[in-house]
């Protein structure tokens, strides 16, 4: 007798909490082409249940010290280069171990900030609507569009000489870059064919210096900290990348797609998204650098490693000015590094040591608390008792 | 890359720690200044229920305590 399909949806269904999602969608595909009896049903349940039973890491197990292994022997063997084309025309890229240490050390700006700019649907594959959006992305600076800027101390005025080839480039007018400079206080904007004068007031070096290096800095559009732009052709659409970051500004133009929309500067992305889009951000990009260099490491691993990093609501460093560094325990951060001074340190406080963790029990020579040494045995006094009296 | 983020009930809390036989100050953390706090309109001490979607699990859930920074 074969059970219904519906019998058998039922009967899984009292699982689905016990086993992993993926687990339950497999189990509920694979049934779904067969027919099973009541009794073919159970065992297979039993068996799944089992075997994810088996599967599960055990209690007392050191999965910390597991997965700083395997993240430190594939690190060996990575390269020391620093900087590597990735491919994606011409922009730099930090990989490799450089890139790994970034990651865990949480640093505040990447060394190489990029964005991996995704389209909306409808315009993905448009080239004209891409190129348009990238245009938008991309800061141009007055510097950008002159050839040089010249300071004439007699007539009193700053002269900035245009590159008519980088303007018909970027397509801005004369007249744009006059507008964004008007406002400059106490300047006056006079402007011919390929040349813009700043007459400045009171004549001195010092504010005729003042005068030019504002006028250069003047952004003429797109969004600050993006310097360069990079569109390419993926398939049949078209992806912007940049070098420089700014994840905030981006998402708010129109046409982006801020659901793949990416950067590598996981701090940025925890100030915009949060901190649980940051841990995906962690685990993404490590694994990332680590396949580009062909190791394989198992995700499990880095996802310890980014869930350690951000218990606390904020993407903490691996190590001294971090996890390590934070530890309760005296004599684990005394054995980590600068050991003098935490001794001192917990000397002056008064700190307690517990000896609840790993190295503190080396350290002291008593059993460590791990695998076997988690359990604590206790005698029953008056067991033993009887077993003597008999 | 953001995945779902949902208050817990009350409720729902209490099960949740009995479940794990922990206490509220043994949940991962969430900063009440983070986005998605904010979104959700959080308060300090309120559970967070976060739907992970995972490589290895197809879906996890994890839970992380709004405290004040």
């Amino acid at each position: 007798m074969f059970l219904e399909p519906d019998e058998v949806k039922k009967r899984i269904e009292k699982i689905r909490e016990e086993i992993p999602r993926s687990v339950f969608s497999e189990l509920e595909e694979e049934l779904s082409k067969v027919e099973v009896t009541e009794e073919e049903l159970n065992k297979i349940i039993e068996e799944i249940k089992r075997r994810y039973d088996y599967s599960l890491v055990e209690p007392g197990e050191a999965v910390g010290i597991v997965a700083a292994q395997s993240m430190g022997e594939p690190s060996t063997q990575m390269t020391m280069r620093t900087f590597h084309y990735a491919g994606v025309a011409e922009l730099n890229v930090t990989l490799g171990l450089p890139r790994i240490i970034e990651i865990v050390d949480a640093r505040r700006v990447p060394s190489t900030p990029t964005m991996t700019i995704y389209l909306k649907e409808d315009i993905a594959e448009d080239r004209e609507k891409a190129k348009g959006i990238a245009k938008k992305i991309e800061s141009v600076t007055v510097d950008d569009v002159i050839k040089r800027a010249e300071m004439d101390l007699i007539d009193s005025k700053v002269t900035l000489i245009l590159d008519e080839y980088e303007l018909k480039r970027r397509e801005i007018t004369l007249e744009e870059i006059v507008e964004k400079l008007t406002p400059i206080k106490g300047v006056e904007v006079e402007y011919n064919e390929n040349q813009i004068s700043l007459k400045v007031p009171n004549p001195s070096m010092k504010e005729l210096r003042k005068v030019a290096t504002r006028a250069r800095g003047q952004y003429l559009r797109g969004i600050k900290d993006i310097q360069r732009v990079v569109m390419r052709k993926e398939g049949k659409e078209y992806v912007i990348y940049t070098e420089g970051s700014n994840l905030k500004e981006v998402l708010k133009i129109d046409g982006v797609d801020i659901t793949r929309t990416k950067t590598n500067d996981i701090l940025e992305i925890h100030k915009v998204l949060g901190v649980e889009a940051a841990r995906n951000a962690i685990i993404n990009e490590a694994l990332d650098t680590l396949e580009e260099q062909g190791l394989m490491v198992d995700i499990r691993h880095l996802m310890l490693i980014a869930d350690m990093m951000t218990v606390d609501g904020e993407v903490k460093a691996i190590g001294r000015h971090g996890v390590s560094g934070e530890k309760a325990s005296v004599l684990a951060r005394a054995a980590f590094e600068i050991t003098v001074d935490h001794l001192l340190k917990a000397g002056i406080k008064g700190e307690v040591e517990e000896l609840r963790g790993i190295v503190e029990n080396v350290i002291v020579g008593r059993p460590v608390r791990l695998g076997t040494g988690m359990v604590e045995l206790k005698m029953r006094r008056e067991l033993e008792e009887k077993r003597e009296e008999a | 890359m953001v995945p779902k983020h949902e208050i817990l009930p009350k409720e729902e809390v209490e099960r949740v720690l009995e479940k794990y036989n922990i206490t509220k100050g043994q949940i991962p953390k969430i900063l009440e200044s983070d986005p998605m706090v904010k979104k959700i309109k959080a308060k300090p001490g309120d559970v967070i229920k976060i739907t992970r979607k995972s490589k290895t699990a197809g879906e996890s859930i994890y839970y992380r305590v709004v405290v004040s920074d």
